[in-house]
């Protein structure tokens, strides 16, 4: 706590986007009282389940030092092709076997993204632009591309259970569904394999220099195929909880999503080069890029500005750590 | 200038390599539907589809000569043409003719390709100056100009457009499509700028290893923000082509051609870490993707394969070269240079 008004502690990135998402609530519950009360955080929550699981997976890759722009398309491949099996041979089969099979797809495709960079030793970037496009067109090509609205009942179930669900005094009517525990599952899952595992170290020191994390007997491969079947896992549980959400199985979805995820991870302070983020900043990240997203009428921008919205906050929020950071080099030299 | 492509082999440089890929696939896609993949039909069809995202890749390319990339490019595109289109609808309509309908034409243009070149040096600008990452600062401006488009349009498409603005996407001049004639002359004009002048020595020198170029008394800076406002140009040239065949301008069009353009850079032989790339490689990684997307619906294999196959083709080309060609970095996101 005695950092906690430290000069480092104001330049975090994680303060920023917490003063940022402050400063929003407040200006919007001057301008629309309504604006602070459970609906709203239940709205919020509900909107940050599939980005937040996203953006763990992408926080974790970002930290070895690679990127991943093919999450997206693992995810809507494993939930489509879960539901297909699902509807065709085995429509009673309990929800949790559905979210067993789709994670056991994106972990596949994800193996598959590790093989390329950890033995081919292609660049991230590409590999994954790469399998973007294979595994969507693979999906759409030979699995199917029609939409599937009737899905399993017990799918469907799983999105009706409620944490809790009740009526404010003016009757409008909020609830939080089951599928946010899994967030939750996976943010402290990550956080045991970052920070309480020789695995989670490595990923970190890998991200910070591949050179000095193999001299010092650290298995890059393993670990950079972990990190990428990591990855392509919680892809795969996103895609699953998306389509039980939204009950309907879309082969559209989805893709397109990959650069705001990116974007609520770094606005988070996660950094491209690898070796540093935290799940705090991530999760704060995705708060924010969410608000935006629903929220920015409220304080009175027009829906059609939301995307110059998160372009500025993006410019401006590594903007500043990037400026700084040239500067003290400049000063430095 | 190539000195990564020894020239003891004709197949070690990997523009000989996609040469033979092109003309394999020509050669089978031929082989498969003759009658129908020769057609002069398809030959034209297949010249008037390519340019705008073969365009959007040449814009690419010259950032990640550089080590860095553009992700703006469809939003400035974007931006760029419904500026013009704007224009053109509010002072000239659809029903404006003869000089006139030149004159207003041209404002158009003109302001749409200041507008590209506004913004890329808000790019160059906040990478040189502010030391942003390119992939972020492009990632944001790209959301900005798209956003811009948007709240512009209030996302719907501009159109009524006058009749003129058909000629530059649907035209030929003495049987060449205007669109091919217009890539013809980009692509010319960015391998003359990188292979014979001073600009495109110091493009290498950067994007071969920036930290020498510093020393070497570079002006980094303007280096940088010269790329990118050419990117910028670029993109809008591509965004007048893509407003001409579509006779509209709207926010999202084309968002597909994104990756699509970084994939055809790749393609290419650009190293995607900065120094080496030659133009002849674009060009004929375009070629291949063109005819291979053409030829594939000849044989009716579904749009959705398209996508598929081009992944395949990109990943195998980068084993290709990394296995032969220049040994890239374990791994490593195009920030870092510790494996020069």
């Amino acid at each position: 706590m005695k950092k906690l008004f430290s000069k480092s502690f104001w330049i975090r990135n994680e303060t920023l986007v917490a003063i940022v998402i402050i400063a929003f609530i407040i200006i919007a519950s001057i301008s629309d009282p309504r604006f602070l009360s459970m609906p709203t955080l239940t709205d919020l929550l509900r909107g940050g389940i599939v980005l937040g699981i996203f953006a763990v997976g992408v926080m974790v890759v970002l930290i070895s030092g690679g990127i991943d722009v093919s999450f997206t398309a693992v995810a809507v491949f494993a939930m489509y092709t879960t539901t297909l099996f699902l509807v065709t041979f085995v429509p009673e089969l309990s929800w949790y076997w559905a979210f067993g099979i789709s994670m056991l797809i994106g972990a596949a495709l994800g193996a598959i993204n590790g093989i390329f960079i950890a033995w081919f030793g292609l660049p991230t970037l590409i590999v994954t632009l790469g399998t973007l496009s294979i595994y969507r067109g693979f999906l759409l090509t030979f699995v199917g591309s029609k939409l599937i609205s009737n899905l399993p009942p017990d799918m469907r179930d799983f999105s009706r259970l409620m944490m809790f669900r009740n009526t404010n005094a003016d009757g409008s009517f909020y609830s939080l569904p089951w599928a946010f525990a899994a967030l939750v599952i996976v943010v402290i899952i990550t956080w045991f394999i970052l920070y309480r595992t020789t695995l989670g170290r490595s990923i970190f020191a890998i991200g910070g220099s591949i050179e000095s994390a193999r001299r010092i007997g650290i298995n890059v491969r393993a670990t950079q195929f972990f990190v990428y079947v990591y990855v392509g896992t919680l892809a795969g549980l996103a895609g699953i909880i998306y389509a039980s959400m939204s009950r309907v199985a879309n082969p559209f979805d989805l893709v397109g999503l990959e650069l705001s995820v990116i974007a609520a991870v770094v606005l988070g302070g996660a950094r491209l080069i690898g070796g540093y983020g935290t799940l705090t900043g991530t999760l704060l990240g995705v708060a924010l890029i969410v608000i935006v997203r629903n929220s920015l009428i409220v304080i009175g921008i027009p829906s059609t500005w939301q995307s110059v919205a998160i372009g500025v906050l993006i410019l401006v929020g590594t903007g500043l750590p990037a400026w700084q950071a040239k500067r003290a080099a400049a000063r430095a030299s | 200038m190539n000195n990564l492509s020894p020239k003891n082999n004709m197949f070690s440089s990997p523009e000989a390599r996609l040469a033979v890929i092109a003309i394999v696939v020509f050669i089978t896609m031929a082989a498969l539907s003759p009658e129908r993949f020769l057609s002069p039909q398809n030959m034209t069809s297949m010249a008037f589809q390519f340019p705008e995202f073969a365009i959007l890749a040449l814009a690419m390319t010259i950032t990640m000569l550089t080590g860095g990339i553009d992700l703006s490019v469809v939003g400035i595109s974007n931006l760029s043409a419904v500026i013009g289109a704007t224009i053109l609808t509010q002072f000239a309509g659809p029903d404006i003719a003869g000089i006139e309908m030149a004159m207003w034409i041209g404002i158009a243009i003109a302001i749409s390709i200041s507008v590209g070149m506004l913004a890329g040096l808000f790019n160059g600008i906040i990478i040189a100056i502010f030391g942003l990452p390119p992939i972020l600062a492009t990632l944001g401006s790209g959301l900005v100009f798209t956003g811009l488009a948007v709240a512009l349009t209030g996302g719907s498409a501009v159109l009524g457009l006058p009749s003129g603005v058909a000629w530059l996407g649907n035209e030929t001049v003495f049987g060449v499509p205007v669109p091919v004639i217009l890539f013809a002359i980009l692509a010319l004009g960015l391998s003359f700028l990188l292979a014979r002048t001073s600009f495109g020595l110091k493009i290498q020198m950067y994007g071969t290893n920036p930290l020498a170029a510093q020393f070497a008394a570079l002006d980094v800076n303007r280096l940088l923000m010269k790329v990118y406002m050419v990117s910028g140009v670029y993109s809008a040239i591509a965004g007048m082509v893509i407003m001409s065949r579509a006779n509209s301008a709207k926010a999202d069009y084309g968002s597909s051609y994104l990756l699509l353009a970084v994939l055809i850079a790749v393609l290419g032989g650009i190293n995607p870490y900065g120094g080496y790339g030659r133009i002849i490689g674009v060009v004929l990684a375009v070629l291949s993707m063109q005819f291979l997307s053409s030829g594939l619906n000849m044989l009716q294999v579904s749009n959705f394969s398209r996508e598929l196959i081009w992944g395949m083709l990109l990943i195998f080309v980068m084993i290709v070269n990394t296995q032969k060609g220049f040994k890239l970095n374990l791994g490593k996101t195009p920030q870092t240079k510790s494996g020069k």
